[in-house]
């Protein structure tokens, strides 16, 4: 008899271990629900999706966090996946928080809606009674992440407590919460941003525009490059010019910068990124920059 | 290329945060920004050289207090694996991180400091990874530089550790002499220790054979979620019946006799279904989709297995158990909530046998209670039958988790000796 190497490849092993995720969910909740930006890590995220429950529908829907600061090209995007796969969208809008009072809008140069976000999120959640939520996270972006559960518990306010996290052994996860609490899940935990890449060349699946290079108008802040755009606040000693770019993470325009780049092709980014010696949040995300736990804050307090 | 997943024990002390600090940047899965983070804040804080560490230990606590308290991930890849490493801290108060952090890991690297050989902990470490049934162990023995790279010191380490093991259920034991801050042996292999054959420690962790760890003999098939379209548009769809779950053990073919647990009925596989389409055959560890000749009641934490074949279906548990909680303790008559595969069901404690010294291994057939990071031998029964292994043979059918109904924390993780 022929013997055989049951080896399994790196892409097809995450897939797995992703789809095992989210049938767990989908066994064990009332009503889950996925976290859609447009961003490379939510594509993938739906494409698992797709795949786990074939070829019965996607048995929940995505909400969008909106900030009224998108790129036009993501959320053109997001419309026709959505209406593609045939998925109910819910969008909570941050500027639909602040109409109403819930959150205060930041003024100045350096205004953005980022921890706005948080309130709407919860807002979402709480709303549409949802108790499970997937999120894109993945361990390697940022070192918070690294220590987060794959099933994370989140309180009634939404809070996560990094020292006091269920033990999660095997693939046996504990999904078990009182009403008003939810869970985060995070299915591609244990992907890097070239595995996703990688499964984006693998998969052929679409992604927006804004992630391959392209000339843009930008502006340079904080060693940054943003969008000249009407909601980001440009000061007269930070002038425009016009430069190839590309995005490595998708987020609101006013704090997610752009880097120099030629890559039009997906095998062009991944060799991009390969030698790349700088992180994608570190790179591109005014956001984190703040302190060096800005991340581990804003997640206590029920950020993404 | 495949993954190999590792886990890491030790201290900063035991040179743990370089070794792996070294892996990451050998591999470039440091990036600048993370290590001028780190250059900076152990400037800030007046230390000497680089504290690599500081990229591992992640949460503000842990930084304030310079210890590690939490698994962490870290990721890496060469042209020949992908590695996911479980860092765990490896204090006896950190006992439930190594267990966590083991459970899933291919491999276990155990630090061994050459100055102070053999310690306590790591006989602890060594004996968690077995315990966990991690299937390689690597004696990693750092700090060579410290005793000149000596071939003797090397050598009485291996033979302490080697008779310290055979107590053990260990299988297979590599040692390897590396000296963590100068790169000794870790990447490439050292000219100062000519004296070593082995391959350096990437070299190993590239090339030991995992595949043929996984059960490829025990057909095991959860059935985690039925997928039912109940399209009203295609009249295929409608009829449509498919069982969804991860393979747990041995290989799955179309036209293959199976038994349904806890029915006992037979029928035939008639598809493999993925999004793909239809394969030949399915294995651990592949998410599929199966679909049977015969129309049987089947539902979420049932098992499909052949029938000369079978898990046990058992009450009455005997396992060993790692106590996880900060409050509770377990003994005889505490009530929990027991999650095995995808059947979740109620379990009493029966009896506690004895708590195991995880240092000395010594059995305290006096304990009448076990609690937090204490092990020991525990007989439970459950409200319904699981569909069980032993640990040794198959560790996601031997394995299982506790749950506390009152504060619906994981406050226990078994590994299954025996079941009726």
């Amino acid at each position: 008899m022929l013997q055989r190497d049951y080896t399994t490849s790196q892409l097809d092993v995450l897939e797995a271990e992703a789809i095992h995720i989210m049938r767990e969910v989908a066994a064990e909740f009332e009503r889950p629900c996925l976290l859609f930006s447009g961003g490379k890590d939510s594509i993938v995220m739906l494409r698992v999706a797709e795949k786990a429950f074939w070829p019965a529908p996607i048995p929940f829907p995505l909400m969008h966090v909106d900030t009224g600061h998108n790129f036009p090209e993501v959320i053109e995007f997001r419309d026709r996946r959505v209406a593609e796969l045939g998925v109910r969208l819910v969008v909570a809008s941050v500027q639909a928080s602040i109409d109403t009072g819930r959150v205060v809008e930041q003024t100045g140069r350096r205004a953005s809606r980022n921890r706005l976000q948080t309130t709407t999120l919860l807002d979402g959640i709480e709303d549409n009674r949802f108790d499970a939520v997937f999120g894109g996270g993945r361990r390697d972006e940022e070192k918070a992440r690294a220590k987060e559960r794959v099933f994370s518990f989140r309180d009634e306010f939404g809070q996560w407590d990094p020292k006091n996290q269920r033990p999660e052994l095997w693939n046996l996860y504990n999904t078990r919460i009182r009403t008003g609490e939810h869970i985060r899940v995070f299915p591609l935990s244990n992907w890097t941003e070239l595995d996703v890449w990688h499964y984006i060349r693998r998969e052929g699946v679409e992604i927006p525009s804004i992630y391959y290079a392209h000339t843009r108008k930008v502006f340079e802040r904080d060693g940054m490059l943003l969008a000249d755009a009407t909601v980001v606040q440009r000061g007269d000693d930070e002038p425009v010019f016009e430069a190839m770019v590309r995005y490595r993470t998708v987020g609101d325009m006013t704090c997610t910068g752009a880097v120099e780049s030629t890559a039009t092709t997906v095998d062009q980014i991944i060799d991009e990124i390969a030698a790349t010696r700088i992180t994608e949040r570190g790179a591109t995300r005014a956001d984190d920059r703040a302190s060096e736990a800005a991340m581990e804050d804003r997640k206590k307090e029920g950020y993404f | 290329m495949d993954i190999l997943r590792f886990a890491t024990a030790g201290s900063v002390d035991d040179g743990k945060s370089t070794l792996i600090g070294r892996l990451l940047f050998d591999s470039k899965a440091i990036f600048e920004d993370q290590l001028e983070a780190v250059e900076r804040t152990s400037r800030d804080r007046g230390t000497e050289y680089t504290d690599l560490s500081l990229l591992t230990d992640g949460l503000r606590a842990e930084r304030e207090q310079g210890i590690t308290i939490d698994v962490a991930y870290r990721y890496f890849a060469t042209p020949r694996r992908k590695f996911i490493i479980a860092d765990t801290p490896g204090h006896i108060q950190y006992t439930r991180n190594m267990v966590t952090g083991a459970s899933t890991a291919d491999l276990a690297i155990i630090l061994i400091d050459a100055r102070k050989g053999v310690l306590e902990q790591s006989r602890r470490h060594a004996f968690l990874a077995t315990l966990l049934r991690v299937p390689h162990l690597v004696l990693a023995v750092n700090k060579m530089d410290l005793v000149d790279y000596s071939e003797e010191r090397f050598e009485e380490i291996r033979e302490e550790f080697t008779a310290f093991a055979s107590k053990l259920n260990a299988t297979d034991l590599t040692f390897v002499p590396i000296s963590a801050l100068h790169g000794d042996n870790v990447v490439a292999r050292s000219e100062n220790m000519p004296w070593y054959g082995g391959s350096s420690l990437l070299h190993h962790l590239e090339n030991v054979h995992i595949a043929s760890d996984r059960n490829l003999v025990d057909v095991r098939f959860p059935v985690q979620y039925v997928i039912r379209p109940h399209s009203a548009t295609s009249q295929e769809l409608h009829d449509y019946r498919g069982y969804a779950g991860q393979v747990a053990g041995g290989v799955l073919k179309a036209g293959d006799e199976v038994m349904h647990l806890p029915s006992g009925l037979t029928t035939t596989i008639k598809a493999i279904d993925t999004f793909e389409g239809r394969v030949e055959e399915a294995f651990s560890p592949m998410s599929v989709t199966l679909r049977l000749d015969d129309d049987i009641d089947i539902s979420r934490g049932d098992m499909i297995c052949r029938p000369n074949n079978q898990p046990k279906a058992a009450q009455e548990i005997e396992a060993m158990i790692c106590w996880m909680a900060d409050g509770l303790k377990l003994q005889p008559r505490t009530k929990l909530v027991i999650k095995h595969t995808t059947r979740t069901a109620r379990a009493l404690v029966r009896d506690l046998h004895y708590r195991l010294d995880v240092n000395t291994l010594h059995r305290d057939e006096t304990a009448t209670s076990l609690g937090l990071n204490e092990i020991g031998r525990v007989s439970l029964r459950t409200t319904q039958p699981l569909f069980v292994d032993e640990y040794a043979r198959n560790r996601l059918t031997g394995g299982f988790i506790l749950i506390d109904e009152a504060t619906n924390g994981t406050v226990g993780a078994g590994m299954i000796i025996d079941s009726h």
